[in-house]
């Protein structure tokens, strides 16, 4: 019976087609929108809403990779982003003369994802010594202890306050840091990201995390070294964190322990949470929603009569209230909504408006 | 659940492993004749003087009392419910608030203590009977909930006490210093001995966890309802089915955990102070303990309080640029050689 119903899925590979045909059409036409963007946009939704709002993505994406294809929710995914960040302004130049080294991009950008991912992977053997809901206290605890180095140490982290005038190289003589170039450089990242992670999800190394994510018992006896590939997730998350991470400071043009701090790492959480962490597309989601209540909050808040300040109160009941009533976040919501209106129409019963 | 059961296991302990067992017994005579015994000056040379030493470590046995506190309802429930309430940090600096609000309105500082125990005590017991149960064995989902509850209560707090920080008054005879009978200096020139002296407040914070701790290990290990909740830590589903009505005791545990927690937050606020992310710094501290000293084990966690307090203290006194990483440092060592706490049980 398994057999046959298998079968269909064979005869289709004959028919296949150009990967261009197989990307559908709603995609298509997302990248004409976001490509076409800066013609109608101004410099404030280009640079402050849709910049940012890919930087988060990022950053959400590697914590959705490591949750949704490993099972391993960390809540450290910012501070591998922060990591990446501070290495920059402290390899590279900055306004803080006596401690940034003022290395040439081509060191300073390889080295920062380099020590990103080192970092990762070391907190992340930590991490994967312990299942489960455990995970979450630990990264959560491994993440804090970074934020409080980064404010008590003066030497490499310059403390409290941290490094501003960290501004990306001037490469091809354009300047990154202006609304257009920094969207279409967080664009090109945050699909390459993006891509990055799908064509990963269904490599024998992806499909091999979602079996240890499934049945780890099962795979450890088929051979697979559980530990091994959890850690690699890590390790390979944090290229997406690091690439986030580095496009906040220069957006940012500054990086302190606040950055990095808990909050900014629950906000990640939410971020991942709120869009959906079964597919890569849900962080995004996740973040534009964010970006769009944090940045219009003042204005929706003053109308109810509140002052600005109750933004968190907003993110935090609408965390809950996605939490209680649709885990799989505003993803889920419309995939169920589909569904529904799929088997509606399969019975015939008429379609919805 | 090594930890509830207590002595059983420790003659065990030292049977097993002779040498430990003596380094372990070296050093603390060692440590004794530091907190007792009067430093010769080389010694003083080295380290600072004796007044130091004494204040970083019973500063930070006075706060280990503190994390323990907090610590204690967290690891409880988390042991018998498995939720990892993340808004635990929240009841603590409720608690806190409330606790000024009270002492400042009533002028007493202990009616504080019964009336934040019951305030909070149900806001847990609310918690736990119309959101965590409503969502048993799904671990991430019951977090990813506290978590945001945590990012509420704080908005809310933040709201309603604003940002500047707060503290509690400790009532007139807990003020001032008191003489303990340790030996702070001799006096070379007149052989005087100087006893050190030492705040209050501080030692009846201590003397007080001492006792509910003391209180919480004689309930769960002599009483019918502790005989529950060991059983329910242990294997859940089966008291279950041998008739016990679980959900009154997962209450009574949350309303217990959360009422301490609440408690502890007026403590903190007498010893230290009130400001928004003490939350999160008391939820870390007690992630931490518990890590540490293992999940579920009220033991592990005094231990892994004390632990984490007198290294955090001693850390600030003689090297204040890395004292956090002492803290982690003893973390991921427990995490790479005993990833189940040193009392915790492997599962």
């Amino acid at each position: 019976m398994a057999m046959t119903d298998h079968a269909p899925r064979f005869e289709n590979r004959a028919d296949r087609k150009y990967w261009f045909e197989r990307i559908p059409a709603p995609w298509w036409a997302l990248a004409v929108v976001l490509i076409g963007l800066p013609v109608v946009a101004n410099n404030f939704w280009l640079f402050q809403v849709m910049g940012w709002t890919f930087i988060l993505g990022m950053i959400g994406l590697s914590l959705m990779f490591l949750a949704g294809y490993g099972g391993m929710v960390s809540l450290l995914q910012m501070t591998i982003a922060g990591v990446a960040g501070y290495m920059v302004a402290i390899l590279g130049s900055s306004g803080t003369v006596t401690v940034s080294l003022g290395l040439v991009w081509w060191i300073v950008i390889p080295a920062a994802f380099l020590i990103a991912a080192l970092f990762a992977t070391i907190s992340g053997a930590l991490a994967v010594r312990t299942e489960g809901i455990y995970t979450i206290m630990i990264t959560l605890a491994i993440a804090a202890a970074f934020f409080y180095f980064t404010r008590q140490n003066y030497t490499v982290f310059n403390g409290y306050s941290g490094f501003n005038l960290v501004l990306p190289p001037q490469l091809f003589g354009v300047n990154w840091r202006d609304p257009v170039p920094f969207y279409y450089l967080c664009l090109a990242l945050a699909a390459l990201s993006y891509g990055a992670v799908v064509y990963i999800a269904r490599s024998p190394f992806g499909l091999a995390l979602q079996g240890v994510r499934d049945n780890p018992r099962r795979m450890a006896a088929l051979g697979f070294n559980v530990t091994a590939h959890r850690v690699a997730a890590y390790a390979l998350a944090s290229v997406f964190a690091s690439a986030g991470g580095i496009l906040l400071v220069w957006q940012n043009a500054q990086i302190a322990p606040g950055t990095i701090g808990i909050p900014a790492a629950i906000d990640v959480l939410v971020v991942a949470v709120v869009g959906g962490m079964r597919r890569p597309l849900g962080p995004f989601i996740g973040a534009f929603i964010y970006v769009i209540l944090q940045v219009f909050s003042p204005d929706i808040l003053g109308f109810f009569g509140f002052s600005a300040e109750r933004f968190k109160l907003i993110i935090g009941l609408g965390f809950l209230a996605v939490v209680l009533f649709s885990p799989d976040g505003v993803l889920g919501l419309w995939d169920r909504w589909r569904a529904r209106r799929q088997r509606r129409d399969a019975d015939g019963a008429g379609g919805a408006a | 659940m090594q930890g509830l059961r207590g002595n059983a296991a420790m003659d065990d302990i030292i049977k097993r492993n002779p040498i430990r067992s003596l380094i372990i017994a070296i050093l603390i005579a060692i440590l004794l004749w530091l907190i007792f015994a009067p430093w010769p000056p080389e010694l003083v040379a080295k380290w600072g003087r004796k007044q130091i030493f004494l204040n970083a470590l019973f500063g930070g046995i006075t706060l280990g009392a503190l994390y323990f506190l907090v610590a204690a309802g967290f690891t409880l429930i988390f042991g018998l419910m498995r939720v990892v309430n993340l808004a635990h940090g929240s009841l603590f600096l409720l608690g806190g608030y409330l606790g000024y609000e009270i002492s400042t309105a009533t002028g007493s500082w202990f009616l504080a203590f019964p009336i934040v125990f019951i305030v909070v005590g149900l806001l847990g017991l609310l918690m736990q009977r119309f959101i965590f149960s409503k969502m048993e064995g799904e671990e991430l989902r019951q977090t990813l909930v506290s978590i945001g509850i945590s990012i509420v209560f704080a908005d809310l707090m933040l709201w309603l006490w604003g940002g500047q920080s707060y503290s509690i008054l400790a009532p007139n005879f807990l003020q001032g210093p008191m003489e303990l009978p340790i030996i702070n200096s001799v006096n070379a020139n007149t052989g005087a001995t100087n006893w050190l002296r030492y705040p209050a407040v501080r030692v009846w914070i201590l003397i007080a966890a001492i006792v509910i701790g003391v209180a919480m290990w004689l309930v769960l290990n002599r009483t019918a309802l502790g005989m529950l909740i060991r059983a329910g830590v242990d294997d859940r589903e089966m008291l279950a089915a041998s008739g016990v009505r679980i959900q009154l005791v997962f209450l009574v545990v949350f309303g217990f955990g959360a009422g301490l927690a609440g408690m502890a937050g007026i403590i903190g606020g007498t010893f230290q102070s009130l400001s928004p992310g003490e939350d999160t710094r008391f939820l870390l501290a007690s992630l931490v303990v518990v890590i540490v000293g293992g999940m579920g084990s009220i033991v592990g966690a005094a231990i892994g309080a004390l632990i984490i307090g007198v290294t955090e203290q001693m850390g600030f006194v003689y090297a204040p640029t890395y004292s956090v990483v002492f803290t982690f440092l003893i973390m991921a060592a427990v995490l790479a050689f005993r990833p189940q706490g040193l009392l915790g049980s492997r599962r």
